[in-house]
């Protein structure tokens, strides 16, 4: 081990070595934990262990529900922005009247998913690898085992499901909100009713639009919980290191999802 | 035969186990962790009824066996068989089968934080059972009462005091009516008057349900009280098994050292300690 020590290019080789193995392996682990996952929900019932409904709600709760308040004042300020900029940038050329396609495409596209996948994964992704370190020095997950509970279908299933149906949602419900936040500002400083806004915006975009964005929001969905769990299951070390695991788990699911979103609109722009 | 009388009528392999057989059987038993040998060929048996105490020092690798008794860790030879089955060859049906009838008393409670006593008690019912909500809170009551919990099923973990935790603990590990209980280090971390009524109430559960017990700790006393049999380990080693009395007794210079608490003898070359100390620089 004294090479990997030394700080030389040796060692800088050595530790990015590592670094790749340990990514390559929690890649593994997500996957093997998406498969599971989805198996408990398919064979629950046959094994008698099925995947309890209530937990799910439990969870839709604070991934979802409990997140509207914060997602309505974050989508509401990045229509008003989009609105400013767009306007600002429009008035050079003297088109301001086309800011609506811009907020439409923008808020229905990007920044809805966006947004929302990052306010959740700051929210429920850092409570979730929270939630599954502390179970782990508790040896909480080790009494389900022994309990004869299979530690994914009773703590990841219901999480990834609540994740996967509340995070497209909190998206619709943001481009909703952006869109009025648009509007309102829109219709005070340009003057145009809040009718022939919404008229412009239906005429810009198309269900695809919509889609894109609540598609790109549940692939984020999948990301923000699996990150979330593998960051919590890999809990050494007491409170310290689950601290460390929940920072891990924000950033990581930040960087995926902003570099998945890239990944997506390069693709489906070609 | 019925999927129903196939859950009624214990396995083939369990009834010749109860009969006359060890409930638990370990043999050549031996783990690695990485390059470090952490249990050596470790060999035994506990009889149905009895009350098993795993002693050792720190590191001695009790907690690493009653992880392979619990099926929480695979062996790398050796087997270990749970009313007469092979644990490390059992499905993962088989297995929460099998965990049915163990109940496990972690030594930090590992009771569910966002569930209230109560809920945690109820837990394995739930699960595993069709019970109606009635019927399981009557059930856990009783076991609540059997622990001297009664009355607390509301409050949530972070409410109870050490002692408490231990008692929601056994009352979890009990409320399947399991055949096994394992306890991990029951009375560390509490006075010496609430260790002792965790002995009590050790005693009383094999009394009253006729189960099988293994303690896994270091607590003297606690062990000398409850223990039918003790195993002594060692690094690794299984120093010596017999009853309390018979330990005491043996000649075993480790088993002494622990008894009578005396720090395992280090013989220091000069070198090596200079070696450690300056980590090769001198």
């Amino acid at each position: 081990m004294a090479i990997s020590r030394d700080g030389g290019v040796t060692g800088l080789l050595d530790r990015i070595g590592r670094a790749a193995v340990t990514g390559i392996g929690e890649v593994g682990y997500a996957a093997t934990l998406l498969g599971e996952g989805v198996m408990w929900l398919v064979v629950g019932h046959a094994r008698r262990q099925p995947v309890r409904i209530h937990q799910v709600f439990q969870q839709a709760m604070e991934i979802g529900v409990l997140a509207v308040p914060i997602v309505t004042v974050l989508a509401m300020t990045i229509g008003v922005m989009l609105a400013i900029q767009g306007i600002h940038t429009l008035r050079t050329f003297g088109a301001e009247s086309r800011v609506t396609l811009g907020i439409a495409l923008s808020v229905t596209r990007e920044f809805a998913p966006l947004i929302t996948g990052i306010l959740v994964a700051g929210r429920s992704g850092s409570a979730l690898a929270a939630r599954i370190g502390t179970m782990r020095i508790t040896q909480e997950i080790d009494a389900l085992r022994v309990i004869g509970i299979a530690p994914v279908r009773f703590l990841v299933t219901p999480a990834l499901l609540a994740m996967l149906v509340m995070v497209p949602v909190l998206t619709f419900w943001a481009d909703c909100v952006a869109l009025l936040g648009g509007g309102l500002f829109v219709s005070i400083d340009l003057g145009m009713s809040l009718g022939a806004y919404f008229d412009q915006v239906l005429d810009a975009i198309a269900l695809d639009d919509v889609l894109h964005g609540l598609g790109k929001s549940a692939i984020f969905a999948v990301l923000i919980a699996l990150i979330g769990v593998v960051n919590g299951a890999s809990v050494t070390g007491g409170a310290e290191g689950v601290g460390r695991a929940t920072t891990r788990a924000v950033v990581q699911a930040i960087s995926a999802i902003v570099i998945t979103d890239m990944i997506f609109v390069f693709l489906l722009t070609r | 035969m019925s999927q129903a009388t196939s859950q009624i009528l214990p396995d083939a392999d369990e009834t010749a186990a109860g009969a006359g057989g060890p409930v638990i059987e370990v043999s050549h038993l031996n783990t690695h962790y990485g390059d470090r040998h952490v249990l050596k060929d470790l060999n035994l048996g506990i009889q149905p009824g009895e009350i098993m105490v795993i002693m050792g020092g720190s590191g001695s690798g009790k907690s690493t066996l009653l992880n392979h008794l619990l099926g929480l860790l695979h062996p790398t030879s050796g087997t270990v068989r749970i009313l007469g089955r092979d644990i490390s060859k059992l499905s993962q049906v088989e297995l929460t089968k099998l965990r049915c009838k163990m109940g496990v008393a972690f030594q930090g409670g590992a009771l569910f934080s966002s569930m209230t006593v109560g809920e945690n008690i109820m837990l394995p019912l739930r699960e595993h059972t069709k019970l109606d909500e009635q019927t399981m809170r009557i059930m856990a009551r009783m076991k609540m009462e059997v622990v001297n919990l009664a009355g607390f099923e509301d409050l949530m973990p972070a409410e109870l005091s050490g002692g408490m935790v231990k008692r929601a603990a056994f009352a979890r590990a009990i409320i399947m009516d399991p055949k096994i209980l394992f306890c991990d280090e029951p009375s560390a971390g509490l006075d010496p008057v609430v260790a002792s009524a965790i002995d009590q109430l050790i005693l009383n559960l094999r009394d009253a349900f006729g189960m099988t017990i293994v303690v896994v700790t270091h607590e003297l006393e606690s062990a000398f009280t409850i223990a039918d049999r003790i195993c002594v380990l060692d690094q690794g080693e299984i120093r010596i098994v017999g009853t309390p009395e018979e330990v005491r007794a043996s000649e075993d210079a480790r088993v002494q050292d622990l008894l009578n608490r005396r720090p395992e003898g280090q013989e220091q070359d000069p070198d090596a300690y200079l070696q450690r100390l300056t980590g090769g620089i001198h």
